[in-house]
Parts: structure tokens; sequence; C-alpha cells
């Protein structure tokens, strides 16, 4: 049923054309509406060998409503494999089609036979938000583009971890994954962003394991990677920043693995070192600054709300108020979602709503006590609310309209170290 | 076609004005063609992705001050939520008051899709009322609630009744048009319908639309030079104010395209002449706006004074700048009201254009007449040159920019910009609808162009670096070779 969607803090199945735009040289074509593209798309760091603009679509008008554009989709990608020089065309389909009846998976399977492959996802927007697309459009890759592999790959990991564009840092995050998961001795695949695309899908198949880090998003894929091809995967549900996570990831990852756990501990042993060597020399500044929060929220997906708790918790000793999962976690996820928050240092466990009605649970925030200034981790959408109530606030997920990311990571021990500088940073810019 | 506000959307462009989103030939073609009526659209056999009429439309409405739109679509169509939010803020920062304008979803899923949603939407509005006391409430729609035909204006009539601010429906499913210029107009169909009252008194205001009001500080010490004060549109108007833009002196638009419906609308239902000339950029377009201007609001002598004193400020510097210009070749992309008036400037500028690209083509306006840039440049451009209706198709602009290698090209749409300069070409991004605007603005875009000419480093180092997303085939391709022929 409809619902007052206040605060968006998430966008259509369709904004998945993103997952296909961070496979370097996949090209999403769209069949959909002449504005899906360009309002998904969001305007910063949308651009790349492709962008928004340059995705082919068949831009429905009345006509493909009222007659039915399977011969639009036809000559849409049948032109595209000519003009657009990709090396996997990755067919989207909107709400349009989908009520009208196209049969776009009919009219796809025309170019089995194209000179580059072309595959075909059916994601409207009305079908669930872009966490769900996500999964969606792997599904299509694993079902239509992936072989089996005669042989594994000794050591070789496939890393899946937060949504492609839609999560400001997930490319930061993803490498940051990989050079963690190397330090064991394995070797890490992935799909997205620069220099891994379409060779290293080729290898997924290959992979001893795949390692999922995230509470719920991907779980199906990998699931699903299972059944077909037989690959175990690791779920790792919290996304590590900070020492106390990272190395609990490193140890089960390297467990799982069948790594030495010599060669583990020798990892965690050097950053933790490393790790502390910052924090000793910086303790002064979080035990005497007076006016750091001493509780804080975080509003954001399940992935950041799980991690920046564990990491504030476990690592900086703060308490947590309520925290607020927005990505509109399915229910059949909520119950474990729930549970991890309750994984934390000295029996602490944190309350989790799951909401995705923005003014509401403001409105939550506003009546809770913090006994202090709060630190609140959130989106744009939480600007207004931090002014009045004079809280410390960093954007760290979508829509983050007034900070640039490039390639910023929140992910390991120099993501924790970077997490502290970036909230430290808001929080000295009072008077102490 | 006269606008007809008693029906509850505006209509397409196509159906009112002709519009056409295909057309390949040159400037003195089109003109004969509008004219005698033969001019006919020509689609596209393969296309990229464009902009739907649901984002100028709701864009427009959501800039008013203090109000609620309520996007009735799946959560998709509302991500342009954060980023309206974003910018009322900055903006009503910037001239020191608050926006507490609301942009919510109704996030639409596949039961809806089934069984309608309209129960839904109608306590949605109402939660929405509750919560925010907004003072005027716009409900979107969207192609799902097109197809699946819910019954929006029902809905909107039946609350009309129970909530005490104005309602009305925001007729913009992304289908209906591929002019997406389109949704412009059904924004102003829904504030002449819903909000602006017939006049009580004439009032010495000028109803002045346009976008972001970068320029609003420097308009209204302009008009305060004649004594009339400036009413901007729609970007931090209240729903009061809006109320009164029938009792203005006139209305005037910084662009063509934007402005044409509700210039119109207001001239025909309230007798609030609109000014129709060329557009305020560069010298010739100021001076003949500015005097229109004075003719209608009878200042002619004052502004004739204040030309004649910012002339001597300024000419001589536009003339020396020139001297470095004049020559250089250019492609254009732009929406049609941009194209043809920065054309104009290029060419008093003394660079050539070799090629427009207006993104769609109004055949006439909602007075029935060619686009008053169209006009002068057909009388006055010193050579006839190619154009192309476009629809924002970027494989038809590289393969433009790689055939005609000209020394610039200028791009007006987020995202565009990019994909000159990966071919080399340096590429100057007019954003900013005041960025030519009067004298000052002439000389600093035209030393905007010549900073981008010299130093091209971005340019260079960035080109050097990537590949183009389109095959070679293509570039041996006519860039008009999938346009198909008129069906008509």
């Amino acid at each position: 049923m409809a619902k007052i969607l206040d605060q968006p803090r998430y966008k259509c199945a369709m904004a998945a054309m993103q997952t296909v735009q961070a496979i370097t040289r996949a090209l999403p074509i769209l069949h959909a509406g002449p504005g899906c593209a360009e309002k998904l798309g969001g305007s910063i760091g949308s651009s790349g060998y492709f962008s928004p603009h340059i995705f082919p679509c068949t831009n429905i008008s009345e006509k493909e409503v009222i007659f039915g554009g399977e011969s639009r989709l036809q000559e849409t990608v049948a032109n595209a494999l000519k003009v657009v020089d990709a090396d996997l065309y990755v067919v989207l389909t909107g709400c349009t089609p989908e009520i009208v009846g196209d049969d776009s998976a009919e009219i796809i399977r025309t170019f089995q036979n194209a000179a580059k492959p072309v595959i075909f996802a059916s994601i409207p927007g009305f079908k669930g938000n872009n966490y769900l697309g996500h999964e969606w459009v792997l599904q299509a890759l694993i079902e239509q583009y992936l072989k089996p592999v005669p042989d594994k790959i000794k050591g070789l990991v496939n890393i899946w971890a937060g949504l492609p564009m839609h999560d400001p840092f997930w490319l930061g995050n993803l490498r940051e994954l990989e050079r963690l998961v190397a330090e064991l001795g394995l070797t890490p695949n992935t799909i997205f962003g620069h220099d891994r695309g379409i060779a290293n899908i080729a290898k997924i198949t290959a992979a001893e394991f795949n390692l999922l880090v995230s509470p719920w998003v991907g779980l199906s894929s990998v699931r699903l990677l299972q059944e077909q091809f037989g690959t175990p995967y690791l779920h790792y549900p919290t996304m590590p920043v900070g020492a106390s996570e990272t190395s609990k990831f490193l140890r089960a990852a390297g467990a799982f693995a069948g790594v030495d756990p010599g060669v583990t501990e020798a990892v965690v042993a050097r950053h933790e070192a490393e790790y502390y060597y910052y924090i000793e020399r910086f303790a002064d500044i979080f035990l005497e600054t007076r006016v750091m929060a001493k509780r804080f929220v975080v509003v954001s997906d399940a992935q950041y709300a799980l991690a920046f708790t564990k990491f504030l918790v476990n690592d900086l000793g703060l308490f947590p108020a309520k925290q607020y999962v927005t990505d509109d976690t399915p229910v059949e996820h909520q119950e474990a979602v729930r549970e991890y928050f309750k994984e934390l240092n000295h029996g602490i466990q944190a309350e989790v709503g799951f909401s995705s009605d923005g003014q509401q649970l403001q409105e939550e925030i506003r009546n809770t006590d913090f006994h202090g200034y709060p630190l609140i981790l959130g989106s744009s959408w939480e600007k207004k609310l931090v002014r009045d109530l004079k809280a410390h606030y960093l954007t760290i997920s979508w829509p983050i309209i007034e900070r640039l990311v490039i390639n910023g990571s929140y992910v390991g021990y120099h993501g924790g170290l970077k997490l502290l500088e970036d909230i430290y940073s808001v929080v000295l810019t009072r008077f102490n | 076609m006269p606008i007809n506000l008693t029906e509850t959307t505006a209509g397409t462009r196509e159906t009112r004005l002709g519009s056409i989103t295909g057309y390949n030939g040159d400037l003195q073609d089109l003109v004969h063609q509008s004219r005698c009526g033969s001019l006919q659209d020509r689609e596209r056999c393969f296309s990229q992705s464009s902009t739907c009429l649901s984002g100028c439309a709701l864009g427009q409405v959501s800039g008013i001050r203090d109000v609620a739109v309520i996007n009735h679509a799946p959560s998709g169509c509302t991500a342009m939520a954060p980023g309206v939010d974003v910018l009322n803020s900055q903006l009503a920062a910037k001239i020191g008051v608050a926006n507490n304008t609301v942009f919510v979803g109704t996030d639409m899923n596949e039961q809806d899709t089934v069984f309608g949603a309209t129960g839904s939407l109608k306590e949605i509005i109402r939660e929405t009322y509750r919560r925010y006391h907004p003072q005027a409430i716009f409900i979107g729609t969207s192609c799902v609630t097109g197809i699946i035909g819910e019954d929006v204006d029902s809905i909107v009539a039946e609350l009309e009744a129970e909530l005490p601010v104005p309602i009305a429906a925001v007729h913009c499913e992304g289908f209906k048009s591929r002019i997406w210029a389109s949704g412009f107009d059904a924004a102003d169909h829904a504030v002449m319908t819903s909000i602006v009252k017939p006049p009580q008194q004439k009032k010495p205001v000028l109803n002045f639309k346009n976008f972001f009001e970068s320029a609003r500080v420097e308009i209204t010490e302009l008009f305060a030079n004649f004594g009339v004060k400036t009413q901007f549109l729609y970007q931090n108007s209240t729903v009061e104010e809006l109320a009164h833009i029938s009792e203005s002196l006139a209305t005037v638009c910084i662009c063509g395209t934007l402005g044409t419906y509700l210039g119109n609308a207001l001239e025909e239902q309230y007798g609030v002449p609109y000014v129709r000339t060329i557009n305020p950029l560069g010298v010739t377009g100021f001076e003949t706006w500015l005097r229109e201007i004075g003719r209608v609001i009878h200042k002619q002598a004052e502004v004739e004074a204040y030309l004649a004193k910012e002339r001597a400020i300024y000419l001589p510097q536009i003339e020396a700048v020139k001297k470095e210009l004049t020559g250089l070749r250019a492609v254009i992309g732009m929406g049609p009201g941009y194209t043809f008036e920065v054309s104009r400037v290029l060419q008093e500028l003394g660079m050539e254009v070799v090629w427009g690209a207006a993104w769609h083509y109004d055949r006439k306006y909602d007075n029935d007449q060619t686009p008053p840039a169209l006009n002068y440049l057909v009388k006055n451009s010193p050579a006839n040159f190619k154009l192309s209706v476009a629809d924002q198709q970027n494989f038809e602009i590289l393969n433009i920019l790689n055939h005609y290698q000209p020394d610039l090209y200028f791009s007006r749409h987020p995202g565009t910009t990019v994909w000159a300069i990966k071919q080399g070409i340096p590429s100057v991004y007019v954003a900013d609808e005041y960025m030519i605007f009067g004298y000052k603005g002439t000389l600093n875009f035209a030393y905007a162009v010549l900073d981008k000419l010299k130093n091209r480093s971005f340019e260079t180092n960035l080109a050097a670096r990537v590949k183009l997303p389109y095959t070679k085939w293509w570039y041996q391709q006519a860039n008009a070779t999938f346009l198909k022929e008129p069906t008509r």
C-alpha cells in the first residue's frame, strides 16, 4: 500500500542501473521513461566512461503505452550494439513496460547470437527499492551470463559489499576490503570500479568462496551463486570499521579460507600496533573534548547503522541511543539485523527502528534526551534536525548533497581513523 | 490554440504548440517550414536517455515557499526531493528568508499498481497537511498513475473542500509528452488554476519568471531605477504573492521556453501584458528587452537614460574583448530558448555558429507566433547555419563535434559538458540563466569564453587519457542517421 515517503533515503529498483554502470564497459539499456535515468543518476560522480544520458533508452511515450513498446525495444537494443562501444549490454525494464505487458524477455532472446552479450533484468520501480534492484541485477548476471569453470583458483575470493554509487563510499570501502583480504594471502576478486569489470566477472565462478560484507543486501545473490555453482559463502554482516571489528573480520575471513592462524594474527598485530600508536597519541582529545557527544544516533541503511554503531561503542566507548535503519529492510531480514545490534561490548544492546518515514523518526530523535550534545551520523535530511538539537553532525549516506566524496573510505583500521578525523573535525568547530 | 484554464491539464506542447524533438536542417529551412506549416517531427529509431516533464513541473512548483509537493509515484520519481530541499535552503538563505517547502512521495508499490492507491493518496495528503500546514499542496502524477488511470483530479476536488489551502494536481506523467518543457506548462497551469486570483488593483510590479534568480539583486536595483518592484517566480515566491501576480504591470521571462504558458495565460486571462521580445542576453537582447519593458510600463525616457549611462561604461570593454573572440567557431547544444538566444550573442561577439542543436523546438509560442529569438536570427544572422532538434541525444552531438571540430562547445544542461571535453573541445557551461544578462553579464561571459580558451589544461589532460563511448562506425555515419522520415 502506498505510504508517505517523507525524506526519501532510497530510490526505486531502476536505480540499480548504477550497479551496471559500476561495471566498467557494461552498458545499461533502459526500457523506461525518458526521465528515469536522469532522476536516478544523481549529479555527483555519476559520469564516467558512460553516464546516465549515454544510456540507451526507449524513452517511452504515449505511443508505446498504447501500442506496446516491444518493437521500440528491439530497435533500441539493435542500434545500441552498433553505436555504443561496450562489452556487456544489460537491458533494464521499468514500470511502464511491466504494466502494459511488453514481453521484454522474448525480445532480448532474439539477441542471443549478437556480437556482444545482451542480458536482461526486470526492475520496475514499483516492485521494490534500489537495494532490491541491485540484487535483481546481480541475479540476472549470475543466471544469464556466468558460466561454470572446471577448476577453482586457489585463494580466489569474490568480495561483495555496499551498493555501487548509491553508497557514497562504496568504492573506497570495497578497495579497502580488497587490501585487507589480500593481506591474508588471498586473492580478492571484485567486479566494480576501475580496473576490475568484465574480466573479473569471468572469474566469479572460479572463486573458492564468496565473501559478503553486508547485513542483508547481497544475501540472495551469494546464495544463488552457491546453488548454481556450488561456491560456498561467508556472510560477515558488519562492515568493519576500526580495530575491534576489522580484527574480528580478518580472523573470520582467515578462518573460513583456511589461512594459517599465525599469518592472520601477524596481520592483526601489525595493524593494531599501528592503529593504537595513533589512538594513544590522540587519546587526549578523545578523553578531554568536553563538548564531544556521549551518545549517538546513526540514521542510515543497515550497513552503516550497524558498522558505525559497532565502531562507536566497541572502539570509541560511546553509548548508543536508538538507531534508525532507513533502507526498507525486507521483513524477513529485520530480526537478524536487530540481533546484530545486540552484539556489542559489555552486553550493551542498541535498539533499532526500521523506518522510511524521515519526519517520524526525526520526531523520535527530537524527543530523546541525549544527556548532552548528540552525535548524529546521517544524510542531508538531518541538517535541519541537528541545527535544532545543536548536535554534532556528519553526512555518511545518500542523500549527501553538501559534501564531496571521491574515493574516501571508512573501512578497516584506516577507515576507523578517518571516521574519527571527520567526526572531530566537526566537534572541534565548537567552543570546548 | 488559446490557453484553457477550465481544463485540469495544460495539454502537451506537441498538441498545443506543434513542438517537435526530431529535425535536421538549417536556420532558414526551419523557419520556412514553421511558417508554412510543413514542419513535421522525426522520431528516432535509436535514442539515449533524455529528461521527463515531471522533473521540470515539480521542480518549478517546489521552489515556492512553504508549500507541499506530494509526488504520487514509485520511490524513484521522488529521488529529486533531497536536491530540491537543499536548493531551497541555499537559495532562501541567499535572500535572508526561510523556505519550509516539503517534497514527499507516496512510494507506490506493486499492489498499488494493481488495485490503485487513491485511498492511500488521500490519507497521505491529509497527513502531509497535518505535519506541515503548507500554504498550498501540489499533487504530482507519474507514468504509473497515468497508465493505471488514477483519478487524482477527483481526490483533489474532494480534499479542496476539506483542507483550508489551495490544492492542485500537476499532471506530469512522464510518457505524455516528449517535450519535457511541457512540465513547465503543467506547473504554470496548476498555479494559475489554484492560486492566482483575479486582480483587485494594479500594482507597480513586474512579474519576473526565471529559474534560480542569481541576478535577483541586480534586477531589483535595475527596476528600482524606474520605480517598479519585481516579483520573482517561482523560486522563493510565497503563495500569497502568487495570488496577486494578476495585478502586475507586465510579465517578463528569462527564457521563452519557460515563460510562454504563464505569460500568455496571465495576458489572456487578466490582461497582464507579456513582454515577448528577444531575451536580455547580449547587448542587442538587453536593449531590445528593456526598451520594450519601458514602453509597456511607460518609462521610456528613464530606460533610455539608463541605457546611455551603462553603454558608456561597458560597450568599449565589450568591443575590446570581442577582438579576441572574432572568428572562433562554435557549436551549441541547449534548450530551444537558449540555443537561439545564445547563437545571437555569439554572433554579436564575432563568433561563428556552425551548428545549433536545440533539445526540442516549439514551432510557435502560446500567442501563435514563432519564437522571437528565431525570428531575430533569421533576419540578422550573417549566414544560414545548420540546426538540429536533438532531444539531448549525446551521440548526435559528439558526431557533430567530431565532424565540425569547432573551437568551442556551449552546453547548458547538467552532465552534458564533459562529453565535448572528452573529444578535446573546450566547453563553456552556460548553466546560470543570467550568465549573459545585460552589459555586465555579456562582458563577464566574453571573458569566461576567453579564459576557457586560454587555459585548456583540464580538457587536454582528460581528453588525452579517456576513450570515447561510441564506436568508430558511429563516427563515420551522418548525425541524422537514426532520425526516421516523418510519418504524417
